[in-house]
């Protein structure tokens, strides 16, 4: 077994080497810009860039015509939202999303506040999913846009997508998600989830990193976006820019692999994930499992390792790759937003690890990693007053803590 | 983010982890921080009434190897020195010997208001005037 140990495939994931071996000739021998229709170069990339293009529409059970290539899915959200609130601005200016969405659809969100649109941010229940209820009670008459993902990046929760679907399709109202997590590992139809935007990105599905596509609903409806990037009306017009040859390449066999692998891939991972949680439960006791473990990624797991922090337990483990929503992890020194919209509490955001398994996960990397956490947790929860305060019967909840 | 190696030194080998008798009279225990803010420290000096010097301390930490780090480093030096030696002992002094990076300077803060806690708190149980700067931040139960 090779250290260090990568379980933070929800980041990215390693390319495969058969995508890595099909972008190759796209460097060097055919170099062609896509758009030079008139000679052999141009041709070699734009059928290739044609290939790819049906890979991914294949995955997603799209039309051709309905993939819009970008450099990734924070492009790609941002070109759905914006896209959709300029275009249908006599419409309407109410978008609906969710506080644990990512920071490039909340982000984006925000500047068109600023801009005069309106934003719901709907909030999640206990076990990270939205309320459908909530949902149908934000929709008003000016509402234009509800993009709510399709799973969380950091619990790996599933929203429930075709539901939210239904409604949107109901209401006449467009339906965008962010379903970065979800394409290339579990089974995603844009027609059985009635979504009209999805965003998706190459590197979390094995390929390389700054390619992604935006489908854009060509039927029931027809959805138009006002452009993000002028230029030379690339892809329909939605997207100039020279088109990044082997990154679409990758892009689309990435995707190919993902559509013929992902069913035995998905019942590997889930099998290595559940022994992962097994191997643990069985090893440390007050464990908390952040987000439903009903409706989550199969290769995902969220546990928060109670009075133990985050960072210094990812140093207890540096020969293993994971991530933790403690605050000293992140720039702002705050914990995870997602986590405390569980509403946990804050205490258990900063002792959560986030284990992404992947396509190279061995099941001797999930027995080494459960060893190892088993150790470092027990090793610091010896040394963590919380732990022996609660071991001697002391209610943390009703100590007065000075914070500064 | 890179921590430096008296930084790991400390993390791996931390120096003086566990607990003395908190109701021994001579033993004094400061617990700052809070749970929610990631940051807990539990340190506890034991003093000897006839040279007033500091015989022994341990800590218990939650928080970062950073926190950790500055707590294990605070009992080394507690060790020795007289109560009004350890009062004197600066969060700048912690930065400067973990060579701690700006984000990490509120765990040195920590560690010093958990020395000054834990002798307010013997200070208090020998009757002397508990007036400590930051003896504040002690965290008590809620009656």
């Amino acid at each position: 077994m090779k250290l260090p140990i990568y379980m933070d495939y929800h980041a990215t994931t390693p390319v495969d080497p058969r995508v890595l071996e099909a972008m190759l000739p796209f460097f060097t021998e055919h170099f062609g810009n896509a758009a030079s229709r008139n000679h052999a170069f141009g041709w070699a990339a734009e059928q290739a860039v044609d290939q790819a293009r049906k890979q991914v529409a294949d995955l997603i059970g799209a039309n051709v015509k309905e993939v819009i290539f970008t450099s990734g899915a924070t492009e790609s959200n941002n070109l759905a939202i914006k896209g959709v609130a300029e275009m249908y601005r006599e419409k309407g200016n109410h978008i609906i999303t969710c506080v644990t969405e990512h920071k490039a659809v909340i982000d984006t969100c925000k500047k068109l506040e600023k801009q005069g649109a309106r934003v719901t941010y709907l909030p999640v229940q206990k076990d990270g999913r939205i309320s459908l209820d909530d949902l149908r009670a934000a929709i008003t008459d000016k509402t234009i846009l509800i993009t709510i993902m399709a799973a969380n990046n950091e619990i790996g929760v599933l929203q429930p997508i075709e539901e939210i679907g239904a409604i949107a399709k109901e209401k006449g109202i467009l339906f965008h998600t962010d379903a970065v997590q979800v394409v290339g590992k579990i089974p995603f139809d844009v027609n059985a989830s009635k979504v009209d935007l999805v965003s998706l990105s190459a590197h979390k599905m094995y390929g390389p990193k700054g390619v992604g596509a935006l489908y854009v609903r060509r039927r029931n409806p027809r959805v138009l976006l006002s452009e993000q990037n002028n230029g030379g009306g690339h892809e329909r017009g939605m997207r100039s820019g020279t088109l990044n040859v082997p990154g679409i390449v990758g892009l689309g066999k990435a995707a190919e692999i993902a559509r013929l692998e992902m069913a035995a891939e998905g019942e590997r991972l889930r099998t290595l994930r559940d022994r992962l949680n097994a191997g643990l439960h069985k090893n440390l006791d007050e464990l908390y499992i952040n987000g439903s473990m009903e409706h989550r990624l199969p290769h995902s797991l969220n546990i928060s390792f109670a009075y133990v922090e985050g960072e210094s337990l990812l140093m207890g483990v540096s020969d293993v790759a994971v991530s933790s929503g403690s605050a000293c992890t992140s720039a702002s020194l705050e914990p995870s937003y997602v986590l405390k919209a569980l509403g946990a509490g804050d205490d258990l955001a900063h002792s959560s690890i986030r284990f992404g398994l992947g396509r190279f996960t061995t099941e001797a990397e999930v027995d080494y990693v459960i060893d190892k956490l088993t150790t470092v947790v027990r090793r610091l929860r010896e040394m963590s007053p919380l732990y022996e305060m609660v071991k001697e019967g002391v209610d943390l909840s009703k100590m007065q803590w000075v914070t500064h | 983010m890179a921590y430096s190696n008296k930084v790991l030194d400390h993390y791996e080998n931390p120096r003086n982890v566990g607990s003395l008798p908190k109701d021994d009279a001579h033993v004094g225990t400061g617990l700052v921080g809070a749970p929610e803010c990631g940051d807990v420290m539990k340190l506890q000096v034991k003093i000897n009434p006839d040279t007033g010097v500091i015989d022994d301390a341990k800590f218990k930490t939650f928080g970062c190897g950073s926190a950790i780090a500055s707590s294990s480093l605070a009992t080394e030096w507690l060790k020795g020195k007289t109560v009004d030696e350890a009062l004197a002992i600066k969060n700048t002094d912690i930065v400067n010997e973990l060579a701690l990076p700006p984000v990490k300077i509120h765990c040195s803060v920590l560690a010093e208001d958990a020395i000054k806690a834990a002798i307010a708190d013997y200070r208090k149980k020998q009757g002397q005037d508990a007036d400590v700067p930051a003896a504040e931040a002690h965290a008590q139960p809620n009656a």
